[in-house]
Order: structure tokens, then C-alpha cells, then sequence
């Protein structure tokens, strides 16, 4: 396996840098990493560019997608089904929900094949290729954004004051980036050498979907099973955003089992990603 | 040691061939895992099966120092690309290593990551970014690069409505305000229309001036000489030669005629494999004679007469058919073209079977060097049989004007006359 480590001499001012075959994959190199910074921005900007000017409904789709997801619910979980919904409106306790969830299914999709999608770069250009799954999942932000500017709205006309708990909101929006970003490095790398785990996206997301409270919530579960549903750390970020911005129910110690899992994941997954990483330009 | 830019020692790299793609499935993987155990519980004891692998490069060590202009020359499949991209930390190498002071810009393609929908300022900056450049720094430059780019008027449409030449002059100019203190550059600079190149090349002995150190693929043999005081000439992955320009030059097109059995005068085509074949391997061998028939040895004299026996096979019948013979320099460009169609006596009878085509040059005056042939065969106007370099020709000084002395300037000699005018027109004889 061979890689590259940068030393810097410290009789010169120009870095020396030393390519080799042998590197612990280890290393991080976080450092160098943020010398890219500039790249990362850039990349989101083109993604975020490109996928505007490209779609007719543009801004819309960004909107339309929780909208509409939870106009079906509402109906058939939330009045057929009966769902009970934490003393919320339903549909609001489904928006909450899909708002974070959606920025984590879409840029899930997205990452996995971007390293795939973004082969010419690899086979032509250094840079450290963290960069590519990350622009992936900072790109979904921006229609993150304009999601919750309607479910701020959403809460106005359902009439629910946000209270002291709406600051804890970006703990948990980066909970979910985390996870996205660990499951992310995981299937990206995975599928520059096992070009069908594209394919079974789809089927994860769902499977994934399912298994998060985002139609029912998590007060279903029993309470001696609840940590380990916590594993699922969407699970601690819906819950968390459901409890930030409505100010009901505080999802408890779940909350700490769906850190842990993520910072576990985050890990795995950037070693992981640092391991196959020199082969990246061989086989993608 | 400070002044050293590049320093490789024995940088090797393998690759396993295998399947047709180097990545697989899942369910590839899980079943061949199944296969795999079977197969090895079948056939114990018996000696474990190998994935082939070949080294595309093979223990490659040079110093390159601060400020030197290095080309890299070879045959395709020789490398070049593969050690490029491992000093430009694409791919990594399987053993050696290579030690690198200064900041690396490398230009393995242009317009890497252009995206067609955005525009060119839009794409300038995406494409600078991508290449190392910050953003500052790319506005800065930006004018520079739209008027190196000639697209001032276009600047702001997307880039999928520019013409192709359009779109290579803006990647290029991007890549060529790069700026950093190495620069490795991978056969881009075959792109564009000729006042394009001239303003690239232009913009690369600039860079050299500057100071730079410039490592350089190209199989422009004219552009390497110009630029390069070094060169590295690869083979098979392994460093055939490497020092002065023009010597690296001279091996690579002594290597390139090696792949035909040449003995002396004849050179026999009928093995040859790099040949363009659509009918067959027609061309079976050439051999060459002065003017007086004699059997050409070292090379012949300048202005000395030369005979090239073209020996070819027709499969079947025709009455059309040509030969042609391709002179060209040792920097590639064609000097001169012999085709049989030009002959006034041309013969049109039908004929079959082996033949024996004869071309007589009574005075080759192309001047002293060494020049390869290609020799190609049409058949009906089509091309049936073509070999690019079938063989060479020494050409040795003389004393072509008879004047006692030797021509030594220019790419070719003409006959040619001086008289002496008095300045009331009359001619003075002498």
C-alpha cells in the first residue's frame, strides 16, 4: 500500500515533501487538509451552482420535497393510522422530523457515488480526497436551509413558540452532518471498489427511514429498548431537533448512545477512507 | 541538497492485470469467495494460482535541480504518464520513493473539472481551485487568463456553448498562470490550433526563464530540443538514457527502427507489428542502394543519389495501387513525401502477386542528419498496408556546391548560382 507523508524541513522554507510507499493510515493529516479549505467551497458552490441553474423548479424542489412528504403522512399516518404525535400537530411533528432527515438521505446518496462521479478529478489532480464526500454533504446544507426557513413558518401558523431549548439546534444539525458524513466516507470508498453498493443505496435509505421516528415518534419503543435504538444516531438527531424546536420531550440519554455511535462510525470511517484512499486512482 | 527540485530513487510500479475492470461487485466478491474455498479444497497440494501482474515502472532514479527543463521521451506504454502521475501523488509508488522541495503544479490534462454549465469566469475559478491556485490569488490573475484565453466577449457563457478551441485556449490559460515552483506538464501542449501552441510555448520558455523547474512529457521531438537542456528517455519503464537533449533524441528514433530487423541496407518489414494494417502485411521488406546500385552501408553523402527497392505482396488482382515513402526528420516533421502517383509513366496494368517497386531519387538533398522512412501501400485509393518507421537514412556531409566547402545551415540544399551584376546592368563574367 503506498501513500505520502509531508515533513517539513525545518532548514527551508519550502516544504519537502516525501512520497513512499509506506504510511500508517493513521496519520490524518488534518492539517493539510484545511490547506484545501478553499477547494471545499468551491466544490459545494459548483454543486450547489450547477444543481440550480439545472432544475426548473430550483429553490422549489428543496421546499417541495419535505412538503409534500409530509402531506402523504399526514394523511394516512397521521389521520388514518392514528399516529400519536407527542401532544404536536402531526404535521409538524412530521415537518420537524424530515427536515433534518431528508439533508441526511440526500446527502447520503450523494456522497456515496461522489467519488465515482468525480473521477476524472481523482485520475488528474492531488488533493487530499476527503475534500469529495465532504463537498457532497456541506452542499446539502444550502437546501437545508431553506427547509427550515419554512418550518420556522410552519411553527408560526401552527402556533408554537419556540422556547429556550431552539439554541441547542446546531448540536444537533451537526450531529447530522456527522452521520452523514461517516456513512458517507464509508459507502464512498466502498463503492470505488464494489461498484453495485450504489445500488443498494435506495434500499438503505429506506430500510434507514423506517427505522428512525420520523412518522412515529420514539415513545413507542419501550423504554428498556430505547438506548439501543439510540445506535441509530438519525435517531438522536430527529429526536433532538423534534425537542430543540418544538421544546417537548427531551429524548434523554438516547441523545448520548447516538453520539457515541457516530463518533465510532465518523472514525471507522475516516480510517477506513485513509486505508483504501491510495488506491482510489488505480481502480475508480 | 536545497538546490535539488525532484529527487527519485527507485521509484517502481506495479499493476496486477486481471479482469477486465479493476473494480468488482459485491455479488462478484461473495461468490468468488465461494468459488475460491471450493476450488482450493479441489485442488490441494497443487501450486496456488497468481494474479499476473506487470511493473510499468521499474527502479527510476534521476535529480532534477531547481531551474532545469527536463524532458521525458519514450515510446507509448514506456511509462511517461505512470511517472508523472506519481510524482504528482495520484497514484503512489509500489517501491522507491521520491523527494520533492517546492510547491508541485501539475498539468496531466487540461480543463480538469470543467463543468459545462457554469461559465467561464464561473469555470476559471472551479478549474483554478481545483489546480492549487487561491482564490486570491486566481482573482488577481483573472484579466490575464481571459486575455491569454482570447474569450474577453464570452466570458460570461456557459462554457458547453464555447467552440473546442475555445475551451482548450481558457483551460489552458488557467493551467499556465499556475505558478508553482515545480511544474509538471504531460503532453498538453499538443492541443489547440498552431498560433495557439506558438503562444503556449511561448508561455513555457517564460516560465523556464523565470526560473522554474519544468518537468515535461512530450513526443514533440522539436519541442523538447527547443526547451528542454535534459531529457530522460524511458523504455519499458526503465530509464533507457538520460542526459543531454539531443543524444536522449537520437537513441529514442535509433530505438524506434530497432523494432525492425535492419541489416545494413535491407530492412525487413515482413515481421514489424507497429504497422497501421487494414488489408494485411503487404510491405515486406526495403532495402537501399546509392545512385550507382551500391548497397547503402553507414548512411550516403549529401546530394548523392539514392534508390529505395519497395518489395510489397497484392493479394488479388488490381490495377490500382500505390506506393508512398514518408522522409522524416529526426524531430518528426515530414521533409519530404515519394508517392508513386506522381510518377508520369505511371504503368496501370492489373497485376498480382509479389512486386517490386523502385523509387530513384538522383539527388537527395536533405541536409545531413538522420531521417526515418515511412513506407505505405494504398490499394484503390485506400490505405492497405502502412509502416511508420520502416527505416532510416544517415545522410554524411559533402561538398555539394563543389566550392571546397560544406554546407552546414538550413534543412536542405538547392542548386543554385551567384552571379555579379555591374551597376549599369551589364553581367560580369565571373
Amino acid at each position: 500500500m503506498a501513500t505520502d507523508t509531508l515533513s517539513h524541513v525545518s532548514h527551508s522554507e519550502i516544504a519537502t515533501t516525501v512520497i513512499q510507499p509506506r504510511r500508517p493510515f493513521w496519520h490524518l493529516e488534518l492539517g493539510h487538509l484545511w490547506e484545501y479549505h478553499e477547494l471545499l467551497f468551491f466544490l459545494v458552490w459548483r454543486d450547489v451552482k450547477v444543481r440550480y441553474k439545472q432544475t426548473a423548479l430550483g429553490v422549489a424542489w428543496a421546499i417541495l420535497q419535505p412538503l409534500m412528504a409530509t402531506l402523504i403522512f399526514s394523511i394516512f399516518f397521521g389521520r388514518l393510522a392514528k399516529m400519536p404525535s407527542d401532544g404536536v400537530p402531526y404535521p409538524v411533528f412530521a415537518f420537524v422530523a424530515l427536515v433534518p432527515w431528508q439533508y441526511f438521505a440526500n446527502a447520503l446518496t450523494e456522497s456515496s457515488n461522489s467519488l465515482v462521479a468525480s473521477q476524472n478529478l481523482i485520475k488528474k489532480v492531488y488533493f487530499p480526497r476527503l475534500i469529495i464526500p465532504m463537498s457532497s454533504v456541506v452542499a446539502g446544507l444550502v437546501d437545508f436551509c431553506f427547509a427550515f426557513i419554512v418550518l420556522i413558518g410552519m411553527m408560526f401558523y401552527y402556533g408554537i413558540r419556540p422556547s429556550g431549548s431552539i439554541f441547542l439546534f446546531p448540536a444537533f444539525l451537526l450531529l447530522a452532518v456527522a452521520t452523514a458524513l461517516a456513512a458517507g466516507l464509508w459507502l464512498s470508498a466502498l463503492n470505488v471498489q464494489f461498484r453495485d453498493v450504489k445500488h443498494t443505496i435506495p434500499f438503505l435509505a429506506q430500510f434507514w427511514f423506517f427505522a428512525t421516528p420520523v412518522v412515529y415518534p420514539s415513545s413507542i419503543v419501550p423504554a428498556k429498548y430505547r438506548m439501543w435504538y439510540g445506535l441509530n444516531p438519525m435517531a438522536g438527531v430527529v429526536e433532538g431537533f423534534r425537542y430543540s424546536m418544538l421544546g417537548k420531550g427531551h429524548p434523554g440519554p438516547m441523545i448520548w448512545v447516538s453520539a457515541a455511535a457516530v463518533a465510532v462510525l465518523l472514525m471507522g470511517g475516516v480510517l477506513y477512507f485513509r486505508k483504501m484512499e491510495s488506491t482510489f486512482a488505480d481502480i475508480v | 541538497m536545497s538546490s535539488t527540485a525532484i529527487r527519485a530513487e527507485g521509484l517502481s510500479k506495479r499493476y496486477t492485470l486481471g479482469d477486465s475492470a479493476p473494480y468488482k461487485t459485491l455479488r462478484e466478491s461473495l461468490t468468488s469467495m465461494y468459488r475460491g474455498a471450493a476450488r482450493r479444497v479441489r485442488t490441494l497440494g497443487s501450486g496456488a494460482q497468481k494474479k499476473q501482474s506487470f511493473w510499468a515502472l521499474r527502479g527510476i532514479s534521476f535529480d532534477i535541480q531547481h531551474g532545469e527543463v527536463v524532458g521525458v521521451i519514450g515510446r507509448n506504454g514506456a511509462g511517461k504518464s505512470t511517472l508523472l502521475k506519481i510524482l504528482s501523488r495520484i497514484t503512489w509508488p509500489t517501491e522507491g520513493r521520491a523527494l520533492i522541495h517546492g510547491r508541485i503544479g501539475s498539468l496531466l490534462e487540461v480543463g480538469t473539472g470543467f463543468h459545462p454549465e457554469l461559465s467561464g469566469r464561473e469555470n476559471i475559478f472551479l478549474n483554478g481551485a481545483i489546480m492549487g491556485m487561491r482564490k486570491a490569488e486566481i482573482a488577481a490573475r483573472f484579466d490575464e487568463i481571459v486575455a491569454f484565453a482570447e474569450v474577453e466577449k464570452f466570458v460570461d457563457t456557459p462554457v458547453k456553448h464555447y467552440s473546442s478551441g475555445m475551451y482548450v485556449r481558457l483551460a489552458f490559460a488557467i493551467a499556465a498562470h499556475l505558478e508553482p515552483e515545480i511544474l509538471i506538464v504531460d503532453e498538453v501542449l499538443a492541443v489547440g490550433d498552431l498560433a495557439f501552441q506558438q503562444k503556449c510555448l511561448g508561455k513555457m520558455s517564460e516560465v523556464s526563464q523565470a526560473g522554474r523547474t519544468i518537468l515535461f512529457v512530450s513526443h514533440n521531438m522539436a519541442v523538447v530540443e527547443k526547451l528542454c537542456q535534459r531529457a530522460i528517455l524511458l523504455q519499458d519503464g526503465e530509464i533507457y538514457f538520460q542526459g543531454d537533449t539531443e543524444e536522449a533524441i537520437h537513441r529514442y528514433m535509433h530505438k524506434m527502427l530497432a523494432a525492425n530487423q535492419a541489416e545494413g541496407h535491407t530492412f525487413d518489414l515482413s515481421q514489424t507489428t507497429d504497422r497501421r494494417s487494414n488489408v494485411g502485411k503487404l510491405l515486406k521488406r526495403v532495402e537501399l542502394y546509392t545512385g550507382d546500385g551500391l548497397p547503402v552501408r553507414e548512411g550516403i553523402r549529401l546530394g548523392s543519389g539514392l534508390k529505395l527497392k519497395v518489395y510489397f505482396d497484392l493479394p488479388k488482382p488490381t490495377r490500382s495501387f500505390d506506393v508512398g515513402l514518408g522522409f522524416d526528420s529526426m524531430f518528426g516533421q515530414r521533409m519530404f513525401t515519394a508517392h508513386s502517383m506522381f510518377e508520369p509513366d505511371r504503368q496501370t496494368a492489373e497485376r498480382v502477386g509479389p512486386q517490386v517497386f523502385v523509387c530513384d531519387i538522383p539527388s537527395f538533398t536533405l541536409m545531413p542528419g538522420l531521417y526515418t522512412v515511412k513506407i505505405w501501400l494504398d490499394i484503390n485509393h485506400a490505405l492497405a498496408d502502412s509502416v511508420s518507421y520502416a527505416a532510416r537514412v544517415n545522410v554524411f556531409e559533402s561538398d555539394y556546391y563543389g566550392s571546397g566547402k560544406v554546407p552546414w545551415n538550413g534543412v536542405m540544399v538547392l542548386k543554385h548560382n551567384w552571379y555579379v551584376e555591374n551597376p549599369d546592368r551589364s553581367i560580369v563574367a565571373g
